[in-house]
């Protein structure tokens, strides 16, 4: 891929970091999350935790439905494609959403293959689990990482995992020297040149966010604390007693991620937060993060 | 005497990263408004203006920030520059009032619209910039009715993509997401002498 179109792909998610992303599944949910300072938002048909509960196929959000929340606010606007599904990427694309989301929390589409991200001018922000998944992603075409963690549960252990994880890995890569990086990539399945570059850099070469199960502040600011430059938060605002409230906090905390007493504050007016499943309660092959390799 | 970078949300890790790059050693991420006090000089990254506005309408750091920015250096990058005009469009938001332009947001289109351009340096600033720079555009919103004091530092297609006013330094596109800033450099030398 052209070097200057990754630059334009990431540059954006440059812009996003420090901030929330907040999943919404209609306009007057949009604006909610706009006035509480979200930096965008996920347009998507339904939230993780109401596709957990309702089943069925999950795929692309209704253009109807994504094209109001455009209309609505004036911040970036990303929504999800199934895992494979390059056409729904391309309609989604020629829609001009801002950012694409190759999911495992839509039902996949294809068993074997991620969408060719290379071959679209629109970004795309892939889930990991691990290193290798997340250079996997980004040797695809992904200009942008976030952990999996297990969405729609607002169980946090998971995003917590999965950011420790990517985290050591990395940090592990940097002792090796070149002739164990070869072997390193192997069993990650990830492209030796990644491998050599995250061994170099100590980073990953995108943005590396964090989703999947965070309900609270002080749940953003774990993540962030962990290594995450962002959050993407899904059923944890729309599912509480208070989402404007609540988006307000996220945000906040976000923000000011190191600082124990702003999070006091933030956390002192809240009303309850969604209910949540507790995710080890959850099947194996009930996990949406199994979804893609 | 040491750089702020606002941090309230935005590529303000890219700013730190081209400070250094410039020879910047004394940095401070401001998150909180008392941060401000005793900073030579401050950077407002790009990122959601809409984001920042609501950190910076709280606790006092709307006037802390604004009498600071009516008399320190300021470089401000695309939401930054958002922050500082005198007035703002698409749609209307609240701002500064202290660079004396109008912005409108996301003036070229959404994300497919975001490119890579080169900026002809006026010859004015050619010596300390070179004749031209790189000028990453992202969702950029576009400079419209300078006033008489605003200078146009590098524009291009007919477009001023950085501006000069006194002691403030606008541009609508993101120097720091370039490998070599040259921006960033005469920032630093003209902030801490």
């Amino acid at each position: 891929m052209e070097l200057s179109s990754l630059r334009l792909k990431t540059g954006l998610a440059e812009m996003l970091k420090g901030g929330v992303i907040m999943d919404v599944t209609d306009a007057a949910q949009a604006r909610i999350a706009e006035d509480a300072g979200a930096v965008a938002v996920m347009a998507l048909e339904r939230v993780p935790s109401d596709i957990r509960k309702e089943g069925g196929v999950a795929r692309m959000a209704s253009i109807r439905k994504v094209r109001e929340i455009m209309q609505t606010v004036s911040i970036p606007v990303m929504a999800k494609c199934r895992i494979g599904h390059f056409v729904e990427a391309q309609i989604l694309e020629a829609l001009e959403v801002d950012y694409i989301d190759e999911s495992e929390v839509l039902t996949p589409a294809d068993e074997e293959h991620h969408v060719d991200k290379h071959a679209f001018r629109v970004p795309f922000v892939c889930g990991a689990r691990n290193l290798g998944e997340a250079l996997r992603r980004i040797s695809e075409g992904a200009a942008m990482i976030r952990t999996k963690g297990e969405a729609g549960t607002g169980d946090v252990v998971h995003a917590v995992r999965h950011m420790r994880t990517i985290v050591r890995e990395m940090k592990q890569l940097a002792a090796l020297d070149e002739a164990e990086l070869y072997g390193r990539a192997k069993e990650m399945a990830a492209p030796v040149e990644l491998v050599r570059l995250v061994a170099r850099e100590g980073k990953l070469p995108v943005p590396n966010f964090s989703a999947g199960g965070i309900a609270t502040p002080a749940d953003a600011a774990l993540v962030m604390q962990l290594g995450a430059e962002a959050v993407f938060v899904g059923s944890g605002i729309f599912k509480s007693e208070d989402p404007a409230a609540r988006a307000a906090a996220i945000v906040k905390a976000a923000t000011h991620f190191r600082d124990p007493k702003v999070l006091l504050e933030v956390c002192e007016e809240l009303g309850e937060p969604m209910r949540g499943i507790n995710a080890a309660a959850i099947p194996l092959e009930a996990q949406l993060q199994t979804r893609g390799w | 005497m040491a750089v702020g970078i606002l941090a309230l949300q935005g590529d303000f890790s890219a700013h730190a990263e081209a400070l250094r790059r410039a020879g910047a050693r004394a940095l401070v991420e401001v998150r909180r408004p008392e941060q401000l006090e005793g900073l030579a000089a401050l950077v407002l990254p790009g990122g959601e203006s809409t984001t920042m506005l609501k950190f910076l309408q709280a606790g006092g750091f709307w006037e802390k920030l604004r009498a600071f920015a009516a008399r320190r250096p300021v470089f401000a990058t695309c939401a930054g520059a958002i922050l500082l005009a005198r007035r703002v469009e698409a749609p209307p938001q609240a701002s500064l009032g202290l660079l004396d332009v109008t912005v409108e947001r996301n003036a070229y289109g959404r994300q497919l619209e975001s490119s890579i351009c080169e900026a002809t340096v006026t010859p004015a600033f050619a010596a300390e910039l070179g004749p031209k720079l790189e000028a990453v555009l992202i969702r950029a919103p576009r400079f419209k009715d300078l006033g008489p004091s605003v200078e146009i530092v590098a524009h291009a297609g007919g477009e001023p993509l950085l501006l000069r006013q006194g002691n403030l330094l606008a541009a609508s596109f993101h120097p720091e997401l370039s490998p070599d800033s040259p921006v960033h450099r005469w920032f630093l030398q003209r902030a801490t002498g």
